[in-house]
């Protein structure tokens, strides 16, 4: 039916100006106007977002000798020190909410979903508390007390995985809900049961392959944002990326720019990655993948 | 109810035989319902490490620290005095400017992206580039900025040398200014625009469009009677959640200004670093209106997503 309509409209616009024989600019026009317009504002965007790329490139080239500004990074023991811990604290964190989000998302769909807009309400908890408050409120209560957390390295640790993984909570339950969703949850645990296995061994044997590729693209968000996120780090005072670059910025003069360019590098990396497991994944659920460490 | 087992026959009337294996028959008394347990190492986690945090601050925004930590409203009314009320006024500003400037710019380039007719390969390259975008933030973004258009950056030199004007000397311009806040956030808050405004584009169908243009409309009588209104909520929505994106925003702020301009999260920091407010109470109700207008602005999202959701699926 959608063929048939315009199909007669576009067939007597035609005859019309077969008729006439004059009007075919018009309508030639508009369409080249709309065109003209979309070049021009896709240039200016373009422009607006890669001038700032060009122009760290250009100042990290000032340095001389040439390509000094990344040797000397390059040389900087702290810059692999802060990039790695940085590396590893996602790590701790992606394995945190996955063991946290995905037993959860599994069993609220399949034995309480009577509790899934409290969970829901919960993992959207940190679009509402921006990550300075959630610092200010982790220092404050952990600074003393019979836990005080804040009070050495090693709890600064566990505090800083434990805000990133709140952090994290939104879009992994997310990636994992839609998961879900595309799974029969019930017959799998069905034929996980009748072959034997217990609850954790169809988490791990079952569910979690299931839902690998929506988890993967989570967990590269989560890792893009955690090598670049300064204001918790910072507070918590843990020798982490964000930090660095902060401290760096403020004490030299052309390997920030070298750095700031190698860590959209990395941010780039990772979204490529998630790009392709979107790509390989079957079907083409759409997903918006939008962090929150600004 | 158990996972699987039989349908309708299993609900225990004791006459149906059960299968070999089945727990003792108890029909009167159904056993205790241990099936919440599984969700709760998500629910402790999420209250030691984000309720009970929050919940300390709330407490401490009613204290009185000068008075015994009696309770107290009066931190609530001194969010209205110079320091603080300054720095909301600056935060709800720049965050209103990007956000409105960035539904408006991120919707031009999503129309041109998606309906504009480029090719289809740059649509695909847009949308990766803007998920790389919106997530390159604080620190580097800023020193990107700086490299740009700073004292001695790119642009500030390609200014002088080929036009003669003087940003910096001049006084026209810095960088460190909330001008310079807001052509810096812009640079997440454009393209996250586009990322969440895309599917609503795309939900256009292109019936609507080939039903008015029967009718006689012409493309802007199309955009003005049909579209838009469609697209309103979703435009809203999206502004809506580029303001929180921008009022939450710290490093970046941080690491321009340094704390020249006062923004709410840079007093909330240095009120972590050293009681700047000398007023414990104070920084703990700051942060709680900031939380109350985070808050205000998801909501507001969330109607105006679920409104947008009966012509857009």
């Amino acid at each position: 039916m959608t063929v048939g309509g315009p199909a007669i409209g576009a067939r007597s616009e035609q005859t019309i100006e077969a008729i006439q024989g004059e009007n075919k600019v018009a309508p030639a026009r508009k369409v080249s106007g709309g065109k003209v317009i979309s070049w021009v504002v896709f240039i200016l965007a373009m422009l607006y977002f890669f001038i700032p790329l060009v122009a760290t490139f250009e100042f990290s080239l000032r340095a001389k000798p040439f390509g000094a500004a990344y040797a000397n990074t390059f040389k900087d023991p702290q810059f692999f020190g802060s990039l790695f811990y940085s590396f590893v604290i996602g790590v701790i964190t992606i394995v945190t909410s996955t063991a946290l989000i995905v037993p959860t998302a599994y069993w609220v769909r399949l034995r309480l979903p009577r509790l899934r807009p409290v969970v829901e309400f919960v993992t959207l908890m940190p679009f509402v508390i921006p990550a300075v408050v959630l610092a200010f409120g982790l220092i404050r209560s952990f600074a003393t007390g019979p836990v005080p957390l804040a009070a050495s390295q090693r709890g600064s640790d566990v505090l800083l995985v434990a805000a990133y993984t709140i952090l994290s909570l939104p879009y992994m339950y997310r990636a994992a809900d839609t998961g879900l969703r595309t799974i029969d949850v019930k017959s799998l645990t069905e034929a996980g049961q009748s072959l034997g296995a217990g609850t954790f061994r169809i988490l791990w044997s079952i569910i979690l392959p299931n839902l690998r590729v929506a988890i993967l693209s989570g967990a590269f968000l989560t890792l893009a944002i955690v090598i670049g996120e300064f204001t918790l780090a910072n507070y918590l005072a843990r020798p982490a990326f964000g930090p660095y670059l902060n401290h760096l910025g403020g004490n030299k003069s052309y390997e920030p720019a070298a750095v700031a360019l190698i860590s959209f590098g990395l941010t780039w990396a990772a979204m490529g990655v998630i790009a392709l497991i979107g790509r390989s994944a079957r079907g083409r659920s759409r997903t918006v993948e939008v962090g929150g460490a600004h | 109810m158990p996972v699987g087992s039989i349908p309708s026959t299993a609900a225990g009337d004791g006459l149906t035989p059960r299968e070999p294996g089945a727990p003792s028959v108890r029909p009167a008394r159904r056993r205790f319902d241990w099936s919440f347990l599984g969700v709760v190492p998500f629910f402790l986690f999420a209250f030691v490490f984000m309720i009970f945090p929050i919940g300390y601050l709330i407490a401490g925004s009613f204290k009185d620290s000068n008075n015994n930590d009696a309770f107290t409203l009066q931190n609530y009314a001194d969010l209205g005095t110079a320091q603080v009320g300054r720095a909301f006024a600056n935060s709800i500003e720049i965050s209103l400017v990007t956000a409105i400037a960035g539904a408006i710019l991120g919707l031009l380039l999503a129309y041109a992206i998606i309906l504009g007719g480029l090719p289809n390969f740059l649509r695909g390259f847009v949308v990766t580039f803007a998920g790389v975008a919106s997530n390159f933030a604080g620190i580097p973004l800023a020193l990107a900025f700086i490299f740009t258009i700073g004292q001695l950056g790119l642009l500030t030199v390609w200014l002088h040398n080929l036009f003669g004007i003087q940003l910096y000397q001049s006084g026209i311009f810095t960088i460190y200014s909330k001008l310079g806040i807001e052509i810096v956030y812009l640079y997440f808050q454009l393209p996250l625009m586009v990322l969440i405004i895309a599917p609503a584009l795309d939900g256009l169908k292109k019936e609507w469009r080939e039903a008015s243009e029967n009718m006689g409309a012409s493309s802007r009588q199309y955009w003005q009677y049909v579209a838009l209104p469609i697209l309103t909520p979703s435009i809203l929505g999206c502004a809506v959640l580029l303001f929180g994106n921008a009022f939450g925003a710290q490093a970046t702020a941080y690491q321009l200004t340094g704390g020249q301009v006062p923004i709410v999260t840079l007093l909330i920091g240095a009120q972590i670093s050293g009681d700047v407010l000398h007023n414990p109470g104070l920084g703990y109700a700051m942060a709680m209106g900031m939380v109350v207008i985070m808050g205000l602005a998801i909501l507001a999202y969330s109607i105006l997503q679920r409104r947008s959701e009966r012509w857009l699926r």
